[in-house]
C-alpha cells in the first residue's frame, strides 16, 4: 500500500517533489499517482500543482481526481504545495474561477509591477528603489504565527523558495500558519486540522524545505486538544 | 525581511564535465557536474544552470542522467538550457528534474515554442535567454551561440518574450562575456526596468563587487557568474557576504 500519493493530475513536474520526499523517508513507499483509487487509500495526500489555476481544476475533473482529493483534505494528512495550497480557497481571480472551497477566503494577483521608478538611477551610491517583480520568485522569509509540528527545527523566518503570481488571502485569520512580505504581508502558509498547504516550494528549499517534508512525512494530525498540547511542547523545545 | 537577491553559479557541460572557456575556446574542464553543484549547493547557492554546449546530439542524453543525477541530491530550483527545440525537449528536461528549462537559439527562430511551452508547464519554467551585443544606442539579439546575428533589439525582444510567457529573462552580453570587465549594466538595466518579470544578470563577472554592481546598478533580481566560482577564486558564500555588506538581501 502507498503511504504518501502525490497526486499527479497532468499539471508540471512533481519529479522534484518525489525526490524531495524520498530522500528524507527513503523506507516510505511513495507514489506519483492519477488514479483516484490509489489517492483515496494512501496514509497521507500531497497535492503539488504548477501553472494555471483554470487549468488545474479542469484536469482535476478530468483526470476523476476532484473527489479524492477532497475526501484526502477531510480526513488524512494533507500537504498542498504552490497550486494545492491556492485550489484550497473559495474562489481565485485567476480566469476567475471556483475552488475546492475547503478553506474560506480567495485567490488574487499581486498588482503589476511598479515602473514609476525607471528614471536616471546612475551612480554607484545611489539607493535601489525596491521594485517588486511579478511573478514573486526566489528565496523569501517565512514568519510562522502559529506553532504547527511541520514548523517543528525550522527556524523563524528561515527563508524558502517561492514562484507565483497569484496569492491567497484568508476570510478566517486563525487558519493562516505564516506570512511573508512581497511587499505587503500575505499568508504563505495555512493550517487546519489534518491540512497544511503552503505557497512557497518545500522540495526547492534546501534544509529548511527538508525539514518541513520530514516534518509531514511523521506528523499525525490529532483532535483541537492533543494539538494544543503539541503547541505547547514544541514550544518548549525552541 | 523580504525576497533575497540571488546568486546563481552557472555550469556550462559538454560529454559530462563541467567546462568553462573564454569565447567559445580553449575550454578547460572543471570538474563533475553532480560534484560541483553539490558544493555550490554546501556554499548556498539559490540555483544552479545547466547550458548543454555540447555540439552533437550524440550525447545530448547525457545531461539527462546529470540532471536525474543532481536533483536526487541538491534541492534547490535547477535550470538547463541548450539545445531546446521542441515542446518535447522542454518536457524531458523537466522530467529528469530540471525545474526551468532555458530557450535561446529555437525563441528566435520559432516564438511559438516559447508560448507553448509556458502554456504547457507554466511562465514559471519558462527561462528565455537573450545574448545580446552593442549596437549603435542599442544592443542587437544574437543566436547560435554568439554566431548569428538577428537584427532584433534586445530590449524589445525581451517584452515580446514576457508577452509570450517567458517567466524569467536571462540576460548575457556578449560583448563582456568571459572579459572579467563586468556586467554591462546599462544593457542590463534597460532590460531589467522594461519588464515586469525577474532579470537574471550575466557575462563578465572578474570580482565580487561586480555582482553587487548588477543588483544596485543593472537593477537585476538574480546574478550569474561561472568562472568565479569554478576555481575557487571565491566561494558563493563569499559572494553573498559581500552583496549583504553592501545592504543587499541575500540568503546566508
Amino acid at each position: 500500500m502507498t503511504d504518501i500519493a502525490i497526486v499527479d493530475y497532468g499539471m508540471g513536474n512533481l519529479r522534484s517533489v518525489s525526490k524531495a520526499l524520498e530522500h528524507v523517508a527513503p523506507a516510505v513507499s511513495i507514489s506519483v499517482t492519477g488514479d483516484p483509487e490509489v489517492v483515496r487509500s494512501a496514509g497521507r495526500v500531497v497535492v503539488p500543482g504548477q501553472g494555471a489555476m483554470p487549468d488545474c481544476l479542469r484536469e482535476l475533473d478530468t483526470h476523476g481526481l476532484r473527489a479524492a482529493v477532497l475526501d484526502a483534505a477531510m480526513n488524512k494528512p494533507f500537504l498542498g504545495i504552490c497550486l494545492g495550497l491556492q485550489m484550497l480557497f473559495d474562489s481565485s481571480e485567476e480566469g476567475n474561477v471556483t475552488g475546492l472551497g475547503v478553506v474560506p477566503g480567495q485567490v488574487r494577483r499581486f498588482p503589476p509591477t511598479s515602473t514609476a521608478d525607471t528614471g536616471n538611477t546612475d551612480g554607484a551610491n545611489e539607493h535601489v528603489k525596491p521594485r517588486f517583480k511579478v511573478p514573486h520568485m526566489g528565496w523569501n522569509q517565512v514568519h510562522q504565527i502559529t506553532a504547527h509540528p511541520l514548523w517543528e527545527g525550522i527556524p523563524q523566518d528561515a527563508r524558502f523558495y517561492f514562484v507565483h503570481s497569484y496569492y491567497v488571502e484568508t476570510a478566517d485569520p486563525g487558519s493562516a500558519a505564516a506570512y511573508s512580505l512581497y511587499p505587503f504581508p500575505f499568508t504563505c502558509a495555512v493550517a487546519r486540522d489534518n491540512i497544511f498547504a503552503v505557497q512557497f516550494h518545500p522540495e526547492k528549499s534546501q534544509e529548511a524545505g527538508l525539514m518541513l517534508l520530514r516534518n509531514f512525512v511523521h506528523w499525525e494530525p490529532a483532535s483541537a486538544m492533543d494539538k494544543q498540547v503539541r503547541i505547547s511542547e514544541s514550544g518548549c523545545n525552541v | 525581511m523580504g525576497l533575497a537577491k540571488r546568486i546563481i553559479p552557472c555550469l556550462d557541460v559538454t560529454n559530462g564535465r563541467v567546462v568553462k572557456g573564454v569565447n567559445f575556446v580553449g575550454l578547460r574542464d572543471a570538474g563533475d557536474p553532480v560534484e560541483v553543484s553539490r558544493r555550490y549547493d554546501d556554499q548556498g547557492a539559490d540555483e544552479l544552470t545547466f547550458l548543454d554546449i555540447t555540439a552533437s546530439s550524440d550525447n545530448r542524453d547525457l545531461i539527462l542522467h546529470i540532471i536525474e543525477e543532481v536533483a536526487a541530491q541538491v534541492f534547490i530550483p535547477l535550470t538547463v538550457g541548450g539545445g531546446v527545440r521542441k515542446v518535447e525537449d522542454v518536457r524531458r528536461l523537466l522530467n529528469a528534474g530540471a525545474d526551468k528549462v532555458s530557450i535561446n537559439t529555437s525563441a528566435v527562430q520559432n516564438p511559438q515554442l516559447v508560448e507553448a511551452a509556458s502554456d504547457r508547464y507554466g511562465s514559471q519554467c519558462i527561462v528565455v535567454a537573450i545574448d545580446a551585443k552593442r549596437m549603435g544606442n542599442g544592443w542587437e539579439v544574437f543566436i547560435h551561440g554568439g554566431r548569428t546575428a538577428t537584427g532584433l533589439d534586445a530590449v524589445g525582444w525581451a517584452k515580446k518574450m514576457q508577452s509570450l510567457g517567458a517567466g524569467e529573462i536571462l540576460l548575457t552580453s556578449m560583448d563582456r562575456d568571459g572579459t572579467r570587465n563586468g556586467f554591462d549594466l546599462a544593457l542590463m538595466r534597460a532590460v531589467s526596468d522594461a519588464v515586469e518579470v525577474p532579470v537574471i544578470a550575466s557575462g563578465g563577472v572578474g570580482n565580487l563587487n561586480h555582482l553587487v554592481e548588477g543588483i544596485t546598478e543593472g537593477h537585476a533580481d538574480a546574478v550569474l557568474a561561472a568562472s568565479i566560482f569554478h576555481y575557487g577564486e571565491y566561494t558563493v558564500r563569499q559572494a553573498k557576504e559581500c552583496m549583504a555588506q553592501h545592504g543587499i538581501e541575500v540568503r546566508l
